[in-house]
């Protein structure tokens, strides 16, 4: 089966999930964004490509399900699937701790990110609400992102090679 | 120097090929670089990432674009409308799966803030009980002045006075004293002597005054007296306090002959001459007589009168000013 086929729906899931269940829901002072961990987790173990269009999908389905402004989510979560992705192929290659310290990371860049965003186009929103859960929903992402890390490996485990090495000729 | 010029003067031996440079000593590997001039494999492999890149977010730009300059029933808010609607069974069934969790959730949290929530709702609780008492006493108070205001208005209001509405400051401190002190003194005209009313009857006199407070003599203090009368049958009187705490006032001093029957009013009797004048306007209401009795050796009948104005539950009162104090 085809990577994007394996995605697919692990995207879609979280989405549906993220949307209808997890949204507007805070844990300990945090809101938990299940929807960038899988992000984050797919472009970790896929690539920054594969990371950056499953953004895109997965964004454009939140703003579709929500009724918000088209490309809106898709634009922090391409980046977010970026960067995640070229953590990924670069410097986290192999180290233990790279699922969760992108996690953390890339949950405060998005969420700084987010608000930037719906300032720019004139959106009401509450920065220090945002900005007071900033922190606690960073850790929990990071939390989140080990087990959501071996669920994506998982079901990625067909798919491999998954983050493919730069290709080195031994003579 | 050459690398391998270094290591042929140290004497180490030779493993990798000799065509290498710093960097492939470093790797210990041997890189394949293009023959030609095109760009590697890895230069066309970031090329492409970046353009895949560029090409989400300009879409992700387009949508956000239309999405804005789109009206409502627009294609483009019509399209996702209709996507919306295919996902939503997908939101309310993954709504419903996660009905028990949340509420599951919300228990235990509620479980955990359970103590703190009730320390909480138990302070607000004692606020509370105080301001609906605070309301609940506004609001009689506010009754009572009504009512006075009323009065004051009505027909029943003595002719030649001014009622100056005013608050019960403290009240009789204990059975000896029947004094209280109203909220109105010098400084709003009131002056020793001034009959204190309620629209249920006379209260009293000034007995006190300071120049924001006044003290008042209920007519159940032993030292009132008031000359009153019954104007179904004529007879008169002076109304006093009384020797029991079932019978609050007397009426004094009416003869035997002067016809008194229980359940007769009594108001006051006010000025018969003008050379002398009485302390109260004639006709306020002071009480029902709800007893007459009569004796032998006593010259005059005894009459228990139960005052109208509820001189042990007082919310405000009416001090009467006369209109021509500032002639006098």
């Amino acid at each position: 089966m085809s990577l994007a086929l394996r995605i697919a729906p692990l995207v879609f899931v979280a989405a549906v999930v993220q949307v209808a269940t997890i949204s507007g829901a805070r844990l300990l002072g945090a809101e938990p964004d299940v929807l960038l961990v899988t992000v984050v987790v797919i472009a970790l173990l896929a690539g920054s490509v594969v990371g950056a269009a499953t953004g895109f999908a997965a964004g454009l389905l939140v703003d579709v399900m929500t009724l918000g402004t088209l490309g809106q989510t898709s634009i922090v979560l391409i980046l977010a699937g970026y960067w995640a992705g070229r953590y990924g192929e670069t410097t986290g290659r192999g180290r233990r701790y790279a699922v969760p310290l992108a996690a953390f990371a890339i949950s405060l860049l998005a969420t700084v990110g987010a608000v930037a965003l719906h300032v720019l186009l004139g959106e009401p929103v509450s920065a220090r609400t945002a900005l007071v859960s900033l922190l606690p929903s960073a850790i929990v992402a990071a939390l989140l992102a080990l087990p959501a890390h071996r669920l994506v490996r998982f079901v990625l485990s067909d798919s491999a090679p998954l983050v493919r090495p730069r290709t080195i000729e031994i003579a | 120097m050459e690398i391998d010029e270094v290591e042929r003067h140290h004497g180490y031996p030779t493993p990798v090929p000799r065509n290498r440079t710093a960097r492939t000593a470093v790797l210990g590997v041997s890189v394949r670089r293009p023959a030609d001039g095109k760009p590697s494999s890895r230069t066309s492999a970031a090329l492409r990432r970046r353009l895949v890149v560029g090409s989400l977010v300009l879409c992700s730009l387009v949508l956000v674009t239309l999405s804005f300059r789109d009206t409502e029933d627009g294609p483009v808010a019509s399209a996702q409308e209709s996507v919306a609607a295919v996902l939503s069974p997908f939101q309310v069934a993954a709504d419903r799966v996660a009905e028990p969790f949340r509420d599951a959730y919300a228990w235990s949290s509620s479980l955990l803030d359970a103590r703190s929530e009730a320390e909480r709702l138990e302070r607000e609780n004692e606020t509370l009980r105080q301001l609906v008492a605070q309301g609940e006493l506004a609001r009689r108070e506010n009754a009572g002045l009504r009512e006075l205001l009323q009065f004051r208005d009505g027909p029943r209001f003595p002719e030649g006075y001014t009622g100056l509405a005013t608050r019960i400051l403290s009240r009789p401190a204990g059975a000896f004293s029947q004094m209280i002190v109203v909220a109105a003194g010098r400084n709003d005209g009131v002056e020793v002597d001034d009959p204190v009313v309620t629209q249920d009857g006379l209260v009293g006199t000034v007995s006190r005054v300071g120049s924001r407070t006044a003290q008042v003599r209920v007519l159940t203090d032993d030292q009132s007296a008031a000359s009153a009368s019954i104007p179904a049958t004529g007879a008169y009187g002076v109304v006093r306090a009384g020797r029991s705490p079932r019978s609050p006032l007397r009426l004094d001093r009416v003869p035997k002959e002067a016809l008194v029957r229980v359940g007769d009013t009594v108001v006051t009797a006010g000025s018969r001459s003008q050379r002398l004048l009485a302390l109260y306007p004639r006709g306020i209401l002071i009480g029902r007589v709800t007893s007459v009795g009569q004796s032998d050796t006593d010259n005059y009948t005894q009459v228990q009168v139960t005052p109208f104005a509820e001189l042990g539950s007082l919310e405000a009162v009416l001090v009467l000013l006369p209109q021509d104090r500032g002639e006098r």
